[in-house]
């Protein structure tokens, strides 16, 4: 790691303006880290031709006084955002060699503030997945291990390669995407911060769908001051997105006040589960200290539809996403398996184009929309959804905020749980909540378990009020004081 | 009372056709339901398609405000409830013109719910169809099969179009009433603005449901016949389908729930497909759209800009014009008609106006397989020719021959009247002296007409022979009687 890529988002950004250093002196030291961290897997696509044209026209405007918030500043970019002129296949094999014309709405936002694009970062296949082992690329690794013990680990998922890539310092901060906790539980698995903005924050234009009434982008990040400003560059109505709230965007950094006297921090005895590791639990009780010490008022609170989420969401997204995966046919664009007649292409572009995971949840989500089944299956998990929501509502009148862990485990071997997806989906009994209530949620790093993997402790907030959820979380990062690092095993 | 004139005659008894038809009616807009791509008719293939229209990664549909509004005018024209609430469901199948996969529709919350509609029929009778809703949905591409050997090609122009989907109850018991529906809807759309209602071109089509039963009897297992694209063809596949139904029934069989297609050139129905191979749709609310939600001052001020309606102007033109319903109902059926009677009558003599519209006019256009904006005579050059004869400069029978100059060679009837001299002999002289000449001439047939006064007829015609028809018919008359005093007894 070279001092350059040691620093954090604000850090680098303020030096930039301070003319420390360039632009490209700063992206050409993340090529080569990127170059180094292959083992990583982090990266599907390096672009580091553009990104060096890219910081020197930042350069140029940096010289002018003319940059933006993030002029000069090296992303990584989770591969499901469309990148004009730049591959684009949500790591999945149906969209081969697909490059899209145009650019989301959240990736133009952050070029339009100055910021770097270093390349294309791994996931899993359409966002589906907790570990990033259903990528057609093959999984991303994360950068931390057990102590002692060489065994490779996931990053987390679906935004494995966006967690992976903030840890190994190779890129500054990432963009990712949250459906049922893609953000939050990979920033748990690497030691770092993931936020997941409200539902309807950032626009969706752009983002592969997966399920377009829980996708949510949002930043991973090595701070959580990094986090406040990624937000505020993503963040933004977007007429071409209905679902996008037309609210002003505040300053998020500005709201870092570290003050939280009198706060109302609410603890969900529900998310007390059977079976949590000792650690887990300790970990949660340390944060709830922590809070309070730093003057906030702890309540307990009751979310009683808790155990119903995860059902409800494997209800929900695959419902959603196997309507919103029938496009890739093979008629205009990616994959194109020939057949007999137009219905035998199909089958078998889809059957060689989509993984496991993928086609497990296109035919559960077409069951459960299916007649005779949609009222049993779909009906239902929309109004356990609803009771979710009033479940938060009911809380939010006791508190402002919810603390809880964000995941039950540290990270886990690769290819431990690919072949038992029940217990891979167990991976989002905490985060799937703020998805199914279009809540924002943050993970922050908290501390390590007994063998030395990152732990996260999850913030719950209020909606649109993402100020108070990251002031809550920056008391939390400078409490837990976590500055624990992972050994860069992955550099020959 | 049960009309039993339309029952059809079976070789066991009487049937009753039943029917309910969908219309599909493609919304006037400039641009799609849900993106910002043009929707002209006749464009160049895969020419008016955004990257929503073909799907691609990552695109979102935004409502088009302008098809709401249409779908909205819409309703108020059916006299339907709007509801102020809607949403808008996917419809999941796969072909390759629909790239979504999925087509966007309104299932369960259509933004239009129960309205009437009046309908005209042949011997001058009303009757309503009540229109059970309406809903907006986006259209479909167009496969293109022969544009290459051993491939198919795709044209998205028309993929996402807004369509307006006209549900009618199973009100209909003739192909007549079926198609008196469909020409009322038309009419209703065209005054409207909310669709052009061309046939031939697509913009208009519609799914009819047939069954039969015996009269009185519960509903029969009806079947779907899928797109038609013209009247005479909804009247021909009704006709075929309930024989068809009625023949199956007295074979012992039974009709089978399906979707038939109509063949125009066989004249026949064929089965498409069953109710078993029917797609699961598998409709849910669209993510990527949030319920459609309006409020009642927005359908008002809607309602404040609706025209006069093809019933609410056919009240109109009987009370104000004294017309008869049906000529009303002939001038009303097209807003063209409509405004291009109200034109020629405006300042003028109504009935006359209406005579020479629905006579000579549209006998004229009919015979030249013309519209009536291509029409080589404007409202204003018949208005003129009515007051030519009105003000005795000509009479009606010249009046016929100068309306056949004007609409060949789409000059002024005064301009006609004058280079032709075609203008009516009104000097009593004049006149006097043919009568005198043609009596003189004939003496033989003035001892016949004294005697048989029937004869002075020949007179008439002879004396408007030798003026060249232009001598005031009704001065010749006087005259003559003057001088068959017998024929001024009478």
């Amino acid at each position: 790691m070279t001092e350059l890529t040691k620093l954090t988002l604000t850090e680098a950004r303020d030096k930039l303006v301070a003319k420390e250093f360039t632009a490209q002196e700063l992206t050409q030291a993340y090529v080569s880290a990127i170059e180094a961290a292959r083992p990583l897997n982090a990266y599907v696509l390096e672009t580091a031709d553009k990104a060096l044209e890219m910081a020197k026209a930042s350069d140029a405007r940096l010289q002018k006084g003319e940059g933006g918030a993030l002029e000069g500043v090296p992303l990584g970019i989770k591969d499901l955002f469309c990148t004009k002129d730049v591959r684009t296949t949500a790591c999945s094999h149906i969209l081969d060699g697909y490059v899209p014309a145009y650019e989301s709405s959240v990736t133009a936002n952050l070029w339009a503030d100055g910021a770097v694009l270093l390349g294309k970062l791994n996931n899993d296949e359409f966002a589906m997945g907790s570990s990033n082992e259903t990528s057609f690329e093959g999984p991303a690794v994360n950068p931390w291990r057990r102590k002692g013990d060489d065994t490779q680990l996931v990053p987390g998922g679906s935004s494995g390669g966006s967690s992976a890539a903030v840890a190994a310092h190779i890129a500054l901060a990432t963009t990712a995407t949250d459906t049922g906790g893609s953000i939050r539980q990979p920033a748990a698995f690497t030691g770092t911060v993931g936020l997941k903005p409200t539902y309807g924050r950032c626009p969706r234009w752009g983002v592969i769908a997966f399920a377009s009434s829980l996708d949510q982008p949002g930043p991973i990040t090595r701070t959580v001051r990094d986090a406040a400003v990624m937000l505020k560059s993503m963040a933004g109505f977007d007429p071409k997105d209905t679902t996008s709230a037309d609210v002003p965007v505040p300053d998020y950094e500005a709201a870092l006040t570290g003050d939280i006297r009198g706060l109302k921090v609410g603890i969900p005895k529900e998310y007390r589960v059977d079976g949590m590791a000792a650690e887990i639990d300790a970990l949660w009780q340390q944060g709830i200290d922590w809070l309070k010490q730093a003057g906030a008022e702890i309540v307990d609170v009751s979310l009683p539809h808790t155990k119903y989420a995860l059902p409800a969401y494997y209800i929900v997204a695959p419902a959603e996403a196997s309507s919103n995966l029938a496009r890739y046919d093979g008629v205009r664009y990616g994959l194109r398996v020939d057949g007999d007649n137009i219905t035998d292409m199909y089958e078998k572009t889809r059957a060689a184009g989509f993984g496991d995971e993928v086609k497990r949840r296109v035919m559960v989500g077409t069951y459960v929309l299916s007649a005779g089944y949609y009222d049993a299956y779909y009906i239902k998990a929309q109004k356990v959804r609803t009771l979710i929501s009033q479940d938060f509502a009911k809380a939010y009148e006791k508190c402002d905020v919810l603390l809880t862990p964000t995941t039950p485990t540290p990270a886990f071997g690769i290819g431990e749980n690919i072949d038992d997806p029940l217990s891979m989906y167990l991976n989002d009994v905490f985060t799937v909540t703020a998805n199914l209530a279009g809540l924002p949620g943050i993970s922050v790093p908290a501390g390590l378990s007994a063998n030395g993997l990152p732990l996260g402790l999850q913030l719950i907030g209020k909606s649109f009020d993402e100020e108070t959820l990251l002031r809550t979380a920056g008391v939390l990062e400078e409490a837990a004081a976590f500055t624990a690092a992972p050994e860069a095993w992955w550099r020959a | 009372m049960t009309d039993t004139s339309n029952y059809i005659e079976g070789l066991t008894g009487s049937w009753e056709i039943v029917m309910g038809l969908e219309i599909h009616a493609q919304v006037v807009s400039n641009s799609k339901l849900f993106s910002g791509a043009p929707t002209e008719f006749g464009a160049e293939q895969n020419t008016q398609v955004s990257l929503v229209d073909a799907a691609l990664p990552g695109m979102l549909p935004v409502i088009n405000e302008k098809c709401v509004e249409q779908a909205v005018r819409t309703g108020l024209g059916l006299k339907a409830q709007v509801n102020l609430r809607s949403v808008f469901d996917r419809k999941n199948y796969f072909y390759p013109d629909l790239p979504q996969g999925y087509q966007i529709s309104q299932f369960k919350y259509p933004i239009i719910g129960e309205g009437i509609v009046e309908i005209d029929l042949s011997n001058g009778d009303t009757k309503d169809v009540r229109i059970e809703r309406l809903h907006l949905e986006q259209d479909a591409g167009k496969s293109l099969h022969d544009q290459h050997p051993s491939m198919s090609f795709v044209d998205l122009n028309r993929s996402g179009v807004a369509l307006m989907e006209i549900v009618s109850m199973p009100d209909m018991r003739s192909a007549e009433e079926a198609q008196a529906f469909v020409k009322k809807i038309r009419a209703i759309l065209r005054y409207l603005g909310t669709c052009d209602g061309n046939m031939e071109q697509g913009s208009m089509r519609a799914d009819v449901n047939v069954s039969v039963r015996r009269p009185g009897d519960e509903l029969g297992t009806r079947c779907e016949i899928k797109n038609v694209n013209s009247i005479r063809f909804i009247g021909q596949a009704i006709e075929y389908e309930a024989r068809r139904q009625v023949e199956v029934i007295e074979d012992g069989g039974t009709i089978k729930q399906e979707t038939r297609l109509f063949d125009s050139k066989a004249g026949v129905t064929r089965s498409m497909r069953s109710k078993e191979e029917a797609h699961d749709y598998r409709y849910f609310p669209d993510p990527d759209l949030l319920p459609l939600v309006f409020t009642q001052e927005y359908v008002d001020a809607i309602a404040a800009t609706l025209p006069e309606l093809p019933d609410d102007k056919k009240a109109r033109f009987v009370s104000e014009y004294g017309l008869s319903i049906y000529d009303a109902g002939v001038l009303v059926s097209e807003k063209a008609r409509a405004e291009f009677f109200e034109d020629v009558a405006k300042g003028r003599d109504a009935k006359m106006a209406s005579n020479w519209v629905t006579g000579e006019f549209f006998g004229a256009l009919n015979k030249a397989g013309l519209a009536i904006d291509t029409s080589p005579v404007s409202a204003k050059q018949l208005g003129a020719l009515i007051e030519l004869i009105k003000d005795d400069t000509i009479s009606g029978r010249i009046a016929k021959d100068v309306f056949e100059i004007m609409f060949e060679t789409g000059d002024d009837p005064a301009k006609i009247v004058e280079e032709k001299g075609l203008r009516q002999v009104t000097d009593l002289g004049a006149i006097e002296a043919a009568i005198d000449e043609v009596m003189a001439a004939n003496p033989d047939k003035v001892q016949q007409a004294i005697e048989k006064p029937k004869m002075v007829g020949w007179f008439v015609g002879q004396v408007m022979k030798a003026t060249s028809g232009k001598a005031n018919p009704q001065a010749v008359n006087k005259l003559l009687a003057a001088k068959f005093p017998p024929l001024a007894e009478d």
